[in-house]
């Protein structure tokens, strides 16, 4: 059995669906061969085993009946950019087979898939319910600006389902949740979650940024939509920026035609490069959740730490059901340093020399931030608070280097007063 | 720090400029001077260029080495080397090297009035006994290419010091996760980058690590006089592979071993090659020299004739049929007609390049997947 094969819940051979769109790869295979192989053509332009790069702003047409061929769709093809690339084709393929989804959109970052996404399904008068824990830009998105549009938005806690189903009224849309959740790694009990929505027929969208197909395959557990910041693990290069979402073809299609009038497409390069991010997608994952189980082990038991959130640990409040769902647990690790106020924990953040201080997670290269100071500085107390943002919180995107470098890293880290 | 971690972070320190954790790519052909006469770091981007510098500044970490160049491809690379020696002089390389060195050395060397003479590096006697007084450099393979022979690199380098020669060392199957040639006493140690050190079929590349620093400047003036530097985006690309080469080459290791064991079972398979297996000639010397794998290269020879071998390496699904290696797709080709068929046809059958030899390059895919390609491929071609 190949390492792909021996993860704890291997769900990787069997239980997925076969590619039906791509020749390159033969039906019931492991998820490494789906990251290397899938979406792909076996035979390319050129002969090339990579695919080529389609730097092109528009697509010609042999003469005018292709064209009426093309209109009257007889004839599947490109026809200008901002409506697609065949590189993109490739790419969403490939993250839908890795998704165990029909179909996949590409944009241009995360957060232009979630905007795209919204204006799509949403007219005004539409409510929209979002469990709390999540990227403060996409709450900022749905409050501020779906508010401006006549969309209503109500935030219920995260994982309490009751309050999720008590806030449901005739206008709601969509359910929509993160999980694991930014910072707190709140995990998302899916069939709970899954059925709330089917019985009051709510499409329900999961952000699975932080925990990858690898670890977390909502649509097996009947969620409608898997948005992903493809710029954090998918990419995995800290170098691209990209969203993905995943979902039933025809569900797409709207959102798709959206994309286009929108032109939140990706381009060729960047796509080029998430492609060659998937390549390794697998091994990468398998790391960050080596380096992430170690790191908060390590963490947890640490006497200047307070608290760990970290689904991995028995410890955490979701652990069960993350088990349940979860293969791996992610690079993601937050902890509270204690007795220390916002300046001593600073302190902590500027004493690491592997972890850089940044934004983003989910490259080669950790990175480490405090949220307080890089996401919620100019919020008042108050409002930092309600968001569960305490001033001693510090998040750490492990990366794929040795776990050994990274905790000796941590360890002093930690001894700085 | 460890190998991991520096493949990361060495090299690669946050841009200064702006904070980019991923460092820029630097296409700028010239660079402004401070003065005229007065020569900043940069001058011109043939002579050094910071993307490139970033990437060498890497390898020359993962190898041991005190500075790596990097040529536009593999080839270009171990040409630098070849013009390092001079009419007269005397190359003695192993037998079991890649068909373009084979043809650089005997085609275009040659015509330098530098005499090349080949013998098996696996057979230290046999090797040495090659050596003349003119013998300026003994250039190996380890493993070697398509037999996966073993060479003793440290033993090698101690015949090539007493004779007061050069040892050069392509050490493109094992890259340095499995095996550091300067560590072990080689001068030179060459990759052809494309391989895994990109690890994504995507770059053509080459790469020279050298432990001396006089040597580094001669190699240096000859790859600025002669101008087969690695472009800016190749640069990148290369550096970007090289974060995930550790996990790449164990599992790629992890996967061939697997498969090899599993070749070994097969009733149409008469004899497999790979170094991790007991069987294999250079077992226990690459236990001692490979750590934490035996490479992902597997030549094995089929029961048949040439065209059984060749409907084998037509039949496969997942393997593609294609030359090149050390990359996330497996590969799968025959020798004798594809990548060793520049060397002449009796010194192909003199070393024991048969018409039956498949060489393997195994991927990333789950094992599962690989075995089963080949068992149908294997049962297709009876």
């Amino acid at each position: 059995m190949g390492t792909a094969m021996t993860d704890k819940s291997s769900n990787s051979a069997d239980s997925r669906p076969a590619d039906k769109s791509a020749a390159a790869v033969p039906p019931a295979v492991g998820s490494s061969t789906l990251a290397v192989h899938a979406g792909e053509a076996r035979q390319k332009l050129g002969d090339s085993i990579t695919d080529p790069i389609f730097c092109t702003a528009t697509y010609t047409f042999r003469d005018s009946q292709s064209v009426i061929d093309f209109i009257e769709q007889k004839q599947p093809r490109e026809e200008y950019g901002r409506y697609g690339n065949p590189g993109e084709k490739v790419v969403e393929r490939k993250l839908a087979a890795l998704e165990g989804a029909e179909a996949g959109l590409l944009f241009a970052t995360g957060m232009s898939a979630l905007v795209t996404f919204l204006l799509a399904k949403l007219n005004a008068g539409d409510e929209i319910i979002l469990f709390d824990q999540c990227y403060h830009r996409s709450r900022e998105f749905c409050v501020k600006h779906l508010g401006r549009y006549g969309v209503v938005t109500k935030q219920v806690p995260a994982c309490d389902y009751a309050a999720m189903e008590a806030a449901i009224t005739p206008r709601t849309k969509l359910l929509i949740s993160e999980s694991p959740t930014n910072p707190h790694l709140s995990v998302v009990d899916l069939d709970r979650f899954v059925e709330i929505g089917r019985r009051h027929e709510i499409e329900t969208l999961i952000d699975a940024t932080l925990a990858t197909p690898y670890n977390l395959q909502p649509i097996a557990a009947g969620v409608d939509y898997v948005l992903h910041s493809a710029t954090k693990y998918l990419g995995g290069h800290n170098d691209l920026l990209a969203g993905v979402l995943v979902g039933r073809t025809d569900d797409l299609e709207p959102v798709r035609k959206l994309r286009g009038i929108m032109g939140t497409l990706n381009s060729p390069h960047n796509i080029y490069l998430l492609e060659r991010g998937l390549k390794t997608f697998e091994l990468r994952i398998q790391r960050h959740n080596a380096n992430g189980m170690a790191i908060a082990r390590y963490l947890e038991k640490h006497p200047r730490i307070e608290k760990v959130y970290y689904p991995g640990l028995e410890s955490h409040t979701d652990h069960e059901i993350a088990a349940r769902y979860m293969r791996g647990f992610g690079g993601l690790v937050t902890f509270l340093v204690k007795d220390a106020d916002w300046r001593a924990t600073a302190r902590v953040v500027d004493a690491f020399r592997i972890p850089r201080i940044g934004p983003s997670l989910g490259g080669a290269e950790s990175l480490v931030e405090q949220p307080l100071v890089m996401s919620y500085f100019e919020c008042t107390p108050e409002e930092r608070q309600s968001y569960g943002i305490p001033d001693n919180m510090i998040r750490l995107a492990c990366g794929i280097e040795d776990t050994a470098d990274l905790l000796a890293d941590l360890e002093q880290a930690l001894a700085t007063p | 720090m460890q190998f991991r971690t520096r493949a990361i972070h060495v090299g690669q320190e946050r841009d200064a400029a702006t904070g980019a954790v991923v460092r820029p790519i630097h296409l700028a052909t010239t660079y402004v001077q401070p003065a005229a006469g007065e020569w900043g770091e940069y001058d011109y981007s043939r002579s050094g260029n910071p993307t490139r510098r970033s990437l060498e500044t890497t390898l020359a970490s993962l190898e041991g080495g005190v500075g790596a160049l990097c040529f536009a491809s593999g080839m270009a690379a171990t040409h630098a080397v070849t013009m390092l020696l001079e009419r007269g002089d005397h190359v003695v390389a192993g037998t079991d090297v890649y068909g373009g060195t084979y043809r650089l050395l005997h085609q275009i060397v040659n015509r330098a009035g530098v005499d090349v003479n080949l013998a098996p590096s696996s057979d230290l006697a046999r090797f040495e006994a090659a050596i003349k007084p003119q013998t300026k450099l003994l250039w190996i393979e380890t493993p070697g290419n398509p037999l996966l022979s073993i060479t003793d690199i440290r033993a090698c380098a101690e015949i090539a010091h007493r004779h007061g020669c050069l040892l050069g060392v392509d050490s493109t199957f094992a890259s340095p996760v499995l095996t550091r040639p300067l560590e072990l006493g080689a001068d030179i140690v060459m990759h052809s980058a494309t391989k895994y050190l990109g690890g994504h079929s995507d770059v053509l590349g080459g790469a020279l690590v050298v432990r001396d620093k006089s040597l580094y400047e001669r190699l240096y003036f000859v790859q600025n006089a002669t101008g087969a530097v690695l472009g800016p985006f190749e640069s990148f690309l290369l550096s970007r592979g090289l974060k995930t080469l550790e996990l790449r080459v164990h599992e790629h290791a992890r996967t061939a071993q697997l498969l090899a064991e599993w070749l070994v079972t097969h009733p149409q398979v008469k004899r497999v090659l790979y170094p991790g297996l007991p069987s294999h000639p250079g077992h226990d010397l690459a236990k001692r020299q490979m750590h934490g794998g035996f490479g992902a290269m597997i030549s094995f020879e089929t029961t048949g004739d040439f065209a059984t071998a060749k409907r084998i390496v037509e039949s496969t699904k997942l393997f593609q049929l294609a030359v090149s290696l050390g990359a996330v797709e497996s590969l799968i080709e025959q020798p004798a007609s594809m990548s060793h068929a520049s060397y002449a046809a009796k010194d192909r059958a003199a070393n024991g390049i048969a018409d039956t030899l498949i060489r393997l390059s195994v991927g990333l895919e789950a094992f599962d997947d690989l075995r089963e390609d080949l068992n149908q491929a294997l049962a297709a071609a009876k």
